[in-house]
């Protein structure tokens, strides 16, 4: 696919952009809240943006490194998560029984809020990061347990039918016909997951006061630092863009190899 | 002894109370190196009728029996060609092909294997292509490499459920002659699957038209003594061939036509329901 220039698609996301920012001013500007402004909120974290790798302190430091602290905590339960979700919704996709025996038990545990399951992971591993990163695993493996089994799903007959017709094993249907007809709704899920992860890691941090954007943010907070909120809410928000753009470059390519 | 036989196949999909009898005494005795072609309508159950040799499919009542033996699932004995190629889109042509014959002769060198796969993709012209994938290719070779898959196994029985149907008239036609010269090369036992009458002749030493669904059966079978190679264009002014068109077709018009009344379903007399007026 080409991606042609056009000035729509420059122009109107920054009028969006514009509006969100007016927007802001107008409120920060109201008597009623203690909001910083756009101005202020860019003259306090001129430091953080612009030496992004700094390190001046345990929660001190510049964007880049709080966020890739973050980032190091995801690349610990996300992986966790795909490696117990992947071959779960590979089963739940190849066996009716199977997916009858678990399909109840995703359905429950999948609303279930990421702080609701980090104390159940301190119970269980005495180690709050041991936690956060249980934590992850728990919370951002389900759209990659109901994608795959989906795929799976999705399968056509004649696939399945070249299968018989060549008698080939369980292990070669698997990894010749199932996984890669599979492997553009696992990514999907992938995404999905990497999306989720993202989102607990902030709750994660939260909870343990790790280094981290997520954590940085509480405890500015904490501290009644308000200039730099706005800040940390747009850091975490594009991380989230760009590693979701990531995905879908890879989900992109997949798929135009898996189909006709 | 035949190399296929099928005795009294019937076979119906779905629950006792809306159920629909597809195939009902199917009787068929193939013999080696014969090509016959099953000319019917669409919906007729043509590849319920394939799927049964291939044992894809189970029959309800009834025998599939391939040199004497019962077939109680697919293999490769018997190569199939589908209708839509059932090419895996992630596999090159020659990937395609080799994950077959890696699977039915694991016993083989791999050189004796790679040589294998390049002799049938030489044979349905495609070398060109062996490294593309079947999104890269037209439809046509697509079924080419549906086709040197099928072969390349070396079955007893070469399946094809109408593998051209879905192309072009001129693309049909090279096919079809293409189809014939590897059958004359290699003598293989083919069954062809069509809703083509002229295809049918044109390739097949037998042809047998399957009747209008549900409870289809085949009709008689009318041998084509047309010589081999048979053109095209000069097989059109042969009388043979109009006679054989015109019996074919008389078959599918008219006995072949005629839905058959469905068996009425008996229920039990079960004492404790009311009997309930017949719908």
């Amino acid at each position: 696919m080409k991606w042609k220039f056009s000035w729509e698609d420059l122009l109107l996301p920054l009028i969006g952009i514009a509006a969100l920012f007016i927007t802001w001013q107008l409120i920060s500007s109201s008597q009623r809240t203690d909001l910083p402004s756009p101005s202020t909120t860019w003259e306090a974290s001129k430091l953080l943006v612009l030496h992004p790798l700094e390190k001046r302190g345990e929660q001190d430091q510049g964007l880049l490194r709080l966020v890739w602290c973050s980032l190091i905590l995801v690349a610990k339960g996300y992986p966790l998560g795909l490696l117990i979700g992947t071959p779960l919704g590979l089963l739940m996709g190849s066996s009716r029984w199977i997916y009858k025996i678990i399909d109840p038990i995703a359905q429950i545990t999948r609303p279930v809020s990421p702080l609701a399951w980090f104390p159940l992971g301190v119970l269980l591993f005495k180690n709050l990061q041991s936690a956060s990163v249980f934590a992850i695993a728990i919370c951002s493996m389900w759209p990659t347990v109901v994608n795959t089994a989906k795929g799976v799903h999705a399968i056509p007959q004649d696939y399945w039918n070249v299968a018989r017709v060549l008698k080939l094993s369980r292990w070669k249907t698997l990894f010749k016909i199932v996984i890669p007809a599979t492997l553009p709704y696992m990514f999907t899920g992938f995404r999905l997951s990497l999306g989720l992860a993202w989102l607990v890691i902030v709750a994660a941090e939260m909870l343990t006061g790790a280094p981290g954007i997520g954590g940085f943010l509480y405890s500015e907070y904490n501290g009644a630092i308000y200039t730099h909120l706005v800040t940390c809410i747009l850091t975490i928000g594009l991380t989230g863009l760009v590693m979701d753009r990531l995905m879908t470059v890879a989900e992109n390519w997949l798929k135009s190899y898996t189909t006709i | 002894m035949a190399l296929l036989e099928l005795q009294n196949v019937c076979k119906g999909f779905g629950p006792a109370e809306n159920r629909t009898e597809v195939l009902s005494n199917i009787n068929l005795s193939i013999s080696e190196g014969e090509f016959v072609a099953i000319v019917g309508y669409s919906g007729a159950g043509k590849t319920t009728l394939i799927s049964l040799i291939a044992g894809l499919l189970k029959p309800d009542v009834g025998t599939v029996c391939l040199e004497g033996v019962p077939v109680t699932g697919p293999g490769p004995d018997r190569g199939v060609v589908f209708q839509n190629y059932s090419l895996l889109p992630w596999m090159t042509v020659w990937q395609n092909i080799a994950l077959a014959v890696d699977q039915v002769f694991p016993q083989w060198t791999s050189e004796k294997r790679a040589e294998h796969v390049e002799k049938y993709i030489d044979m349905v012209n495609l070398t060109a292509a062996l490294g593309k994938r079947p999104g890269e290719l037209s439809g046509g070779m697509r079924q080419r490499v549906a086709v040197a898959r099928a072969l390349a196994i070396d079955p007893r029985v070469l399946l094809l459920d109408e593998p051209l149907s879905a192309l072009d008239a001129l693309t049909r036609a090279t096919l079809q002659d293409e189809i014939e010269r590897i059958w004359e090369r290699d003598q293989k036992t083919v069954v062809l699957i069509t809703n083509d009458v002229d295809e049918g002749i044109l390739l097949a030493d037998r042809i047998i038209p399957l009747s209008h669904g549900p409870q289809a059966t085949l009709g008689p079978s009318i041998p084509v003594t047309l010589s081999r190679p048979r053109n095209r264009k000069a097989i059109n002014h042969d009388p043979r061939f109009k006679k054989i068109r015109n019996e074919v077709i008389g078959y599918l018009l008219g006995e072949g036509s005629k839905q058959r009344q469905p068996v009425p379903t008996v229920l039990p007399i079960d004492s404790s329901m009311p009997l309930k007026a017949s719908a």
